[in-house]
């Protein structure tokens, strides 16, 4: 399937649901969104990744870029992912070392509360 | 000769089609169901590589993807004809800050690759390059 995207804020929070797959077709979409975000003055995001059926380099080049721009200001980029064959790419890469990947979207919240 | 033979556009949008052809000959030579998602994403990963490389540097050439049941091994290879001035080992892009979506470290897809294929070939040629890679099959289904 294509990709959905849909934000909300939740106790602060931006989060970005992303719903298909994460490509080098689709990926230019969701860093769109990211920018459009950053650019509204929403440095805390949590990227919802529950529903993404596939995610290649293409979708980390875009995530990687998302965490760069907001810890410009300050802010973060987390994840919330439990789907394993999407976890595994980020094991591949070491990029489970450089985001907070959480098992819902309210952990990815209390965690980030925790940190501040 | 290729089981199956897909010749693309290098537009992104016929990636998504090229993993889906070669998931269902991969399904269908007999590999396992556990290493379907390594080949759909190692496949996604050679082809977005080949279309970022062919549409900065020859995007009326066509992207080819073969693939083949072996004895025992389903193969897979990528094959584009970017000019060797153009050589790169780009992930899914080339250096840092290019291509579709920028931030991809290069090489990060040829990394990817790597990891999930045990068994993977990267020819380069005055024609181009070439990724090939396989997986263990158990031969085509009836």
């Amino acid at each position: 399937m294509d990709l959905k995207l849909d934000h909300h804020t939740k106790d602060g929070i931006e989060i970005v649901d992303v719903e298909g797959e994460i490509d080098v077709y689709t990926a230019p979409r969701l860093r769109e969104l990211l920018i459009e975000l950053v650019n509204s003055r929403f440095y805390q995001l949590v990227v919802n990744m529950e529903k993404v059926e596939f995610l290649d380099s293409t979708g980390l080049g875009v995530l990687v870029g998302g965490l760069k721009r907001v810890r410009a200001h300050d802010g973060s980029l987390d994840l919330v992912c439990t789907q394993e064959r999407i976890l595994k790419i980020f094991r591949i890469t070491g990029l489970t070392k450089v985001f907070g990947i959480h098992d819902t979207v309210d952990d990815a919240i209390a965690a980030r509360r925790a940190e501040k | 000769m290729a089981t199956v033979e897909l010749s693309f556009t290098a537009l992104p949008a016929h990636v998504r089609t090229a993993r889906l052809v070669a998931t269902a000959v991969a399904r269908r030579s007999g590999v396992d169901e556990s290493l379907l998602d390594e080949v759909r994403l190692a496949v996604g990963e050679a082809c977005s590589r080949a279309v970022e490389g062919h549409q900065l540097f020859c995007p009326a050439e066509p992207v080819r993807l073969a693939l083949t049941d072996l004895a025992g091994r389903f193969q897979v290879e990528v094959t584009d004809t970017c000019s060797p001035d153009a050589r790169w080992r780009g992930g899914a892009g080339g250096p840092v800050g290019t291509g579709i979506t920028g931030s991809v470290p290069a090489g990060l897809g040829i990394a990817v690759i790597e990891s999930l294929a045990d068994d993977v070939q990267i020819n380069e040629t005055s024609a181009g390059t070439s990724i090939r890679m396989s997986w263990p099959s158990a031969g085509a289904t009836s």
